[in-house]
Formats: C-alpha cells, structure tokens, sequence
C-alpha cells in the first residue's frame, strides 16, 4: 500500500451564515498535497462558498482554514497562496493576453527578459504559443479558459481553485477540456480545488471527490468508492444512474421491497426498521446465467427499452413492487435474449451489490 | 439519477443565531493595501458629508434662529405663512410646474415616440435639435421670449394686449427648457420594448390604436412618471427663468433669492428652502421607487422592436416632429440672432457690438473664462472623483458599515434643488467660525458646489458601467497580489472610459449653464456666464445678455462635438479589444 500525500489543505468546522441562512453547515476536510479535488453538488448546496471561503473573498462564521501548515484562516486574499479561475474567466478584456498572463508577474518586479520566457512557457503549456499578441475577444471560450488557467499558475501558486470551469462551454469543448486541465494538473502537480455540479465531470477529472449537499458533506471518496460505495442515499442518487426502492427489513440479513424478499448483506439494527432504502445500480442487474433459483432473482416484465450505444436501458416492473427500475444491458446481451417490451424476463441482482440505507436515525 | 433538490433547504438551525450572537463573526484582516482603499472611501464619504450634508443641516437649523441667531423655534415659519406675498408662491409654483408638466409630457411623449416608433426620416437631427436647450442656461428661454413677444418684441402684436412677463412667459419658457429632460427619458422608456409583444399582438390582429394603448403605454408607464416628476421638479425650483420673465410674478426660487440676498433674512429663506425640499424629496422618492421598477421590465432576451414603414402616419409624425424642431430653433436662433443686432429694435443692422462693447469693455467676459474654468475643472476633478468613489463603493472591500451611507450621500443630491443647496452653502461657509470659511467667494467652493449638485446622475452612469464589468476582476487581481489601484488604472478606467467621457461631459455643460446654486455664492472676482446673464438682465443690457448666452450654447456645443470626435476616436482604438 502505498503512503498517501500529506495534507496541504485543511478545513475545521467551517461554518457560514448568511444572516439567518446556513449556507455551510460544519464542514471539515483535508485536501491532499497534489491532489485534484472536486466538490461536488447540486445548485445552491455551497460548493462556490466554501471556494470563496477558501480563497478568502468570503469570510467564514466560524471554523479554522490551514494552508500548508499556515493558519490563513484571517488573512486577506492578498497574503493568501492560491490562482483561480472563474467561471466567466475574468480575462481582462483591454489586455492582450500576454498581457493578461503575465499580470501577477508585473507586479513582483519579475525582470522583463524573464517575464517573456515565462509567458510564452506558460502559452505553450496550455497549447495556445501564438496568442500572445491577441485580445480575448479574439479567443474562442474554450481558448479562453486555457488563458484563464495559465494567468492563475503564471506565479506558481501552491493551491489552484477553479469555480465551474467548463460550465460556460459547450459539450464537446467541455469533454476535451476536462483532459486538458487533468494532464496539466497532474504535470504541474498543483494541489486543485475544482467545483462542479457535472458528476461526470467530478468522476472522470477528480482524484477524490467530495459530494455536498445542503451545505454540508455527504461522502468524500475516490470516484470509485463514491460512485460504489455512496455513503448516503443522496450519494447514490445524485452521482450515476441508480435504482434506489423503500424497503423494510425482514430478519436478519433480508429485506422486503414490495412483496419480494432479497438477501443483502446489512448492518443488524436494520433488521427491523421500516425506514430502509435499497440501492442498486441498472448495470448490476444481471439476465444472464439467472434461473428460479439464482439467489435475489425475480421475474421482470420489460415496459420501455432505450437504445444508448453500447448498452441500452430497460424499465422493468417486478411481481409485487410498484416503483419501475432500471437494469442496464450491454449490446450483446440485449442480442442475445432478444429483449422486447412486453417481454417476461428473469433478473437478479448479486447479493454483495445491494446496498441498504436508513432513510433517517433510529 | 440525479435529484432535483428539494425548494427549502438550508434551514436556519435552531440555536444558530444565538451561537452568532455569543461569539463574534470573524473578519478577515486587512491587508495594507486594503486599508488605503478604505481611508480613500472614508475620504470621500466625509468630503459628501461636508459638502452635501452639512450645508443643509444648516438650513434647518437656519429656520429654527431669528436675525441675530437667537432660537425662536417654528416662528420663521408662522411669520412666513402669515405673509399673503410669500404664502401666495407656494400656489404659484406648484400650479406653473404642474401646468408645464401637463403640456410638455404629452409633447415629449409625442416627439420619443416619432423618434422610436416611426420610420421617419433625419431622426438623428431632430432628437439634436430637440436636445439644444440643454446646452444653454434654463433663462436662454426666457431672453429669446423677451425679444419675440417683450415690450419691444417683434411679435408683440400677436399677444394683443396681453403680456409675456408673468406666467405665461414663464410657463412658455419651462416647457422649453425641460422638452428635452422629458424627451430623454421618454426615448429610452419607449425603446425599452420587446418587439415580440407587437408581434404577438399584430399576429392576433390587434389595430394600432389598441396595441398603443394595451402595449405600448403601460410599456412606457414608468418612463412616464419618471419623466413627469424630472418636469415638475425642475419647473419647480428653477431660478433663470422667473428671474428673467417673472415680472412680477413671484415664485418659491425666487423667493428664496429676495429673502436671502435682497434682505439677508435668512430665517425665512430657509423656511422657503425647506418648502421647496420638500415636493423635490418626494417626487424624487417616487422617481427611485419607479427606476427600480424599470429595471426588471426588460430582460435579456428581448427584442428590440423595428417600426415598420407606414406612409400616412410617418408623414404626420415628421409634420410634427419638424414644427417642435423648428420652434426649438426659433427659440434658440432668436436670442443668437439678437446678440448680433446692433440696437434692438432700432437697427437691426449686425454687429458685434454686444460682445466687443457690452461684454469685453465692460469687463464682464471675465465671467465667460471663469464659467470656462469652472466646466474645465468639474470636468476633470469632477469626473475623477466620482468615478473613483464609485469604484471604491462597488469594488473594494472593508468599512461595511460605511459605505451605505456613502452610497445614500451619492444619490441624494439629485433630490436638492441647486437653489436650496446653494443656500445651505452661503449658510453654512458664511460663518466665520467654519474652518472652511476660508472657501467662501473662492473658485474651488463654485467648483466643489457644482460638483455636488450633479453628483448623483453622474454617479449612476459610473455605477452602471462599473456593475457591467465582470465582477471577478478584482478577485483575481487579488489572487495575484496585485493592489486594486493597478488594476483600476490598467483595466477599470480602460474598460470605462466611454462613461468616464460622458460623466466629464455632462459635467462641463451643467457646469457652464447652471444658475441656480452658483448664484449664491460667486464673489465679484468668480462671477459666473450664467449669472452674469442674469445681473446683465436686471440691469436691462438685454443684447449683452443674449451675447453672453450664445457664448455658452456656443462653447457648450463646441465641448459636446470635441467630446463626441473623442469618443470616435476611441472606440476605434479600442476597437481591437470591445466584442469583434
Ligand atoms: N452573499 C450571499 N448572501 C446570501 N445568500 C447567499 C450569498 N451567497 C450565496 N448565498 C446562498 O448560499 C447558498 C450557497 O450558494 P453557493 O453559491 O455556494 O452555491 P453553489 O453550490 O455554488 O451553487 P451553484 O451550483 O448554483 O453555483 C445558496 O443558497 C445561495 O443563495
Ligand atoms: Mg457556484
């Protein structure tokens, strides 16, 4: 196993009061030294706060901000050690973009010879060395926000905030983007703060993620470990596609959705609780090798079918439970049962991939 | 799949606020540079205080004290309403301004709606035309008044027996004076229109007098009350133009004057100034109550509405458009042509005599280069202290308890009428015990006095242009430890210069043309073009007084076209960088 980075970040009970509205409730996080994180949550849940917070353009209500072993907690932005990107890019639009690079540079009497050398490093690093002389007018948005990026590290700072960067982008400039900005990241080794509410994005940039909700956190984990282990029914909702079904426990080491009984591995004070929620994700369902005595199976009629590509997503209705789910099957499996709606189907889901939440305390 | 959050979420927590309440919200330490943004704000803010607040305390202190300064409570103003004459202007003035206002909005309407709605040919020329009386002091009316329908008026003969001074003159001469105050704001409230509504309407077959009344009018609601309060209000308290053709009639404004500097009772000159703060106070807190209301009307995605030819009514409205430019003209071209008469009515021959004999012998076109110094400065010193208090208020960060009072003291002023702010002034750096007594009669209290009275309209136009860039430029600029001045003198005033221009410019007329505060405080070394106007009528140099009016229109319009070639030039230069 191999050592983890130490923690250059770290967070202590942040709070933050907007008069009467509790934008954070007491959050405590470490970010560790060269590490991607994203925060990520739905609209309003305080991700852009808690960047702020950090960035010391918003002060907490409460809590303790350490930085590389610094207590910066009370200082000004200006004494603080951080580049951001914002999601309008806040390019300055009279500059040309040398000019705009090399802004922070200027005023750390950065010799001119030298200043040169390092924005025209820096405008190759995000693969644009020909727009030194333009505006950013002239730029497209994705060109843009590669400027945006190289004027936050042009002074090498120790921590890289980035507020919904490719949100203002369309689709295809986003997928391209979010590879650009990773490899950079893992080159510079820059520890990076990056707030989304695109899960995917948070899934395929992050090195661990922190999902937030309500202005609190909900899971911090690799994107695996979010994306198989949600810590919450939120969780597992919010990030992928999910089946996620009341349920109430049947004894020990059972469940009942509906009238269907599936065995699942929980934590015993479940076992009588009325409260319970089942998750289970569409691609752990299974049709193949499944009989009538494959453990968790069920018969399943097929009610709609969505052809995706590489898979296609099937809503299914089983015997005795009323909320729809969803089961997702790869092209050749769908070839080879021959799925159509209307169709009697015989699925499973493997013990160890359900998952059993309580809907709130005991 | 992902859930929509639920609406109420972020629920204060019980026991939260008295959390809060126990332990101090922390705050961030300033850093040094900060703190320079700070005292530069706190500087501002006490120069407004001075200069804005003070005086009119004064005045209300002022009424409460009888001739020797003795505290007589609420007697100035029993006095005051026991005196028939004066309790007579306060009907006067309110009937005069809300006659003007009557006749000249649906005027004004008429004209903004040709101008936006019509496809009427030389649009550009008539709004200009119709624009020229803001080049010139208010009494520019007046004067031309005199020379067409006066006692020795080319055009007596068409009034019978009846006469211009009083208030017909006066009533004539403000809807002039205030057509192009309303027309602004009409022309922007009619252009404020989704274009997407008349098509909807035109779809449904809905006949232009319906969509006009369904759409058009309760678009431009707002634009109207705005307008009808801006007219009421400067009918109200102007000066020039009662002074000049009032004859006899008397009204608030110049009240206020015969009061203070006829017979030094500043008692009931201060009554008067607080009779005439407190119409202007209201209707200026409706107008705010409107403007804010305004502003949601149009969204982004509007479309702006294209008027589509229509023979018969472009026709008529390019009749009327004309006949209101031609009168505007008539207005104006008669007190420049009267300046070149050599003795009117006599001999109609031209000359410069009124400028040569009447102006430069007679020592008075000092005036004209003070009035030149005073626009100059104002201009310059004006427009960069606005600009820089906005940008301080908008931008920077710290001294949060501070700044709303800042911010209130910035759009106050428009609410003071000059002739109660230049009255608050004489109160206030008369008194020898003032530290600042010093400015009293000098150049630099016509100068600050100017400013402050058209702080606030310049103050928006720099908040507007400060609120349409991007809001992060001073986040990140402190990301890079760079203090804010840089970026305000690399980016900031770059980016805002058009509206840095506009302030400038608007400074400078005003500053050429206004009467009203100035009035009270110039000494004999700074008098003023636009005073000496006045002090040139009294004294019955009526040419000379023409002369010197064409002087300001003249120089005044010269400013407007150097301004507009400036603004040209610019937007080329920065061509390059603004949306390509
Ligand atoms: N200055 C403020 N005053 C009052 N409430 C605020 C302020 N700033 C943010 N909030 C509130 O705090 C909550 C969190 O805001 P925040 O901007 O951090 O959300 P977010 O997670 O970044 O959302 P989004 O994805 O929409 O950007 C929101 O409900 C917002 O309305
Ligand atoms: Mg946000």
């Amino acid at each position: 196993m191999s050592v983890s980075p130490p923690d250059y970040l770290v967070l202590e009970h942040v709070r933050k009061e907007f008069g009467s509205f509790v934008a954070l409730g007491d959050v405590s996080l470490s970010v560790r030294a060269g590490e991607l994180l994203c925060f990520l949550g739905p609209s309003g849940c305080g991700k852009t706060t808690l960047l702020r917070i950090i960035a010391g353009l918003e002060t907490q209500s409460a809590g303790r901000i350490i930085q590389g072993g610094r207590d910066i907690s009370l200082l000004p932005p200006m004494k603080r050690d951080y580049g951001i990107v914002f999601q309008s890019y806040a390019l300055f639009p009279n500059l040309t973009i040398a000019q705009n690079v090399a802004y922070g540079l200027v005023n750390r009497r950065v010799p001119r010879a030298e200043r040169d050398r390092r924005v025209a490093e820096l405008l190759t690093l995000v693969g644009l060395p020909d727009s030194g002389p333009k505006y950013p007018a002239q730029l497209s948005g994705g060109q843009q926000q590669r400027i945006a990026i190289a004027r936050a590290i042009a002074t090498s700072p120790g921590l890289m905030l980035l507020d919904e960067p490719l949100s203002a982008l369309d689709a295809r400039v986003r997928v391209r983007l979010r590879g650009e900005i990773r490899s950079l990241q893992q080159r510079l080794a820059v520890t990076t703060i990056l707030v989304t509410h695109d899960q995917e994005e948070a899934l395929t940039m992050a090195d661990r993620i922190v999902v937030m909700n309500h202005g609190a956190i909900e899971q911090v984990g690799t994107p695996f470990e979010v994306y198989r282990n949600p810590a919450t029914p939120f969780v597992a909702d919010f990030v992928g596609k999910t089946n996620l079904l009341p349920a109430a426990g049947a004894g020990e080491g059972r469940v009942r959705i509906g009238d269907q009984r599936f065995a699942c591995e929980f934590d015993g004070a479940f076992a009588k609780r009325t409260d319970l929620k089942v998750f289970f994700r569409p691609e752990d369902v299974q049709v193949r090798g499944v009989g009538g005595e494959t453990p968790n199976s069920a018969a399943a009629v097929v009610q709609g079918l969505e052809f995706l590509g590489s898979y296609s997503r099937l809503t299914l209705r089983l015997n005795g439970i009323d909320q729809a789910l969803i089961a997702d099957l790869s092209v050749n499996d769908l070839a080879e049962f021959r799925v159509k709606p209307g169709d009697t189907l015989r699925v499973a889901v493997p013990v160890d991939r359900l998952r059993v939440f309580a809907a709130g305390p005991e | 799949m992902a859930t929509t959050p639920e609406p109420a979420f972020g629920t204060a927590l019980p026991g939260a606020s008295s959390l809060v309440g126990r332990i101090r919200a922390p705050r961030l330490r300033n850093h040094w540079s900060d703190r320079i943004g700070i005292a530069l704000l706190v500087l501002a803010g006490a120069g407004l205080a001075v200069f804005f607040l003070a005086p009119l305390v004064t005045i209300l202190l002022k009424a409460l004290q009888d001739r020797s300064g003795a505290w007589v409570g609420f007697a100035n103003f029993t006095t005051y309403f026991q005196t028939p004459a004066l309790a007579q202007s306060i009907w006067n003035s309110l009937w005069v301004s809300v006659m003007v206002t009557a006749i000249v909005i649906p005027l004004a309407f008429l004209f903004a709606y040709a101008l936006t709605r019509s496809c009427i040919r030389g649009k550009a020329l008539l709004r200009n035309i119709a624009m020229v009386p803001i080049l010139a002091p208010s009494l520019l009316a007046a004067i031309s008044f005199i020379f067409w329908f006066g006692n020795q008026g080319i055009a007596k003969a068409l009034l019978g027996d009846a006469q211009i001074y009083g208030a017909k003159g006066i009533v004539l001469s403000l809807c002039f004076a205030t057509f192009p105050h309303a027309l602004m704001i009409l022309v922007t409230a009619l252009s404020l229109t989704d274009a997407r509504l008349y098509e909807a309407a035109y779809a449904l077959g809905t006949p232009r007098w319906r969509r006009f009344l369904t759409i058009t009018l309760p678009g431009a609601k707002y634009g109207l009350i705005s307008a009808a309060m801006v007219v009421f209000t400067y009918a109200l308290s102007d000066f020039g133009i009662p002074k000049v053709i009032g004859g006899n009639f008397n009204m608030l404004a110049t009240d206020i004057f015969k009061l203070v500097i006829g017979q030094q009772d500043f008692g009931k000159g201060a009554v008067v100034g607080i009779l005439l703060l407190a119409p202007v106070a209201i209707t200026y807190a409706v107008d705010t109550w409107v403007q804010r209301r305004q502003s949601a009307l149009l969204t982004a995605r509007s479309v702006p509405y294209v008027p589509k030819p229509s023979r018969g009514f472009d026709w008529l409205m390019s009749a009327y458009c004309w006949l209101v430019a031609a009168l505007m003209l008539a207005m104006i071209g008669m007190a420049v042509f009267a300046s070149f008469v050599k003795f009117w009515p006599y001999d109609f021959t031209m000359s410069l005599n009124h400028y040569r004999m009447g102006l430069v012998e007679a020592g008075i076109f000092e005036a004209y280069v003070n009035s030149v110094t005073l626009a100059a400065f104002c201009a310059t010193f004006g427009a960069a202290f606005v600009f820089g208090a906005a940008y301080l208020l908008e931008k920077t960060r710290g001294a949060e308890g501070w700044r709303p009072f800042v911010r209130l003291l910035a759009v106050l002023p428009m609410g003071v009428p000059g002739m109660v702010l230049g009255l608050g002034y004489i109160f206030f750096f008369v008194q020898e015990s003032n530290p600042l007594h010093f400015l009293y009669g000098t150049m630099a209290i016509l100068v600050v006095n100017t400013i402050v009275h058209y702080y606030t309209s310049s103050h928006l136009t720099a908040v507007t242009a400060l609120k349409q860039i991007d809001n992060e430029f001073e986040a990140v600029s402190q990301s890079l430890r760079v203090p804010f001045w840089v970026t305000f003198h690399r980016v900031t005033v770059p980016v805002c210069l058009p509206a840095l221009l506009e302030i400038s410019r608007y400074l400078f007329v005003n500053a050429m043309t206004t009467v009203s505060a100035v009035v009270f405080l110039y000494s004999p070394k700074t008098t003023l073009a636009s005073v000496a106007i006045v002090n040139l009528d009294e004294a019955g140099d009526i040419g000379a007084a023409s002369a010197m009016a064409t002087l300001i229109v003249v120089t005044s319009a010269l400013v407007c076209v150097a301004y507009y070639f400036l603004q040209t030039w610019l937007d080329r230069r920065t061509q390059a960088w603004r949306q390509s």
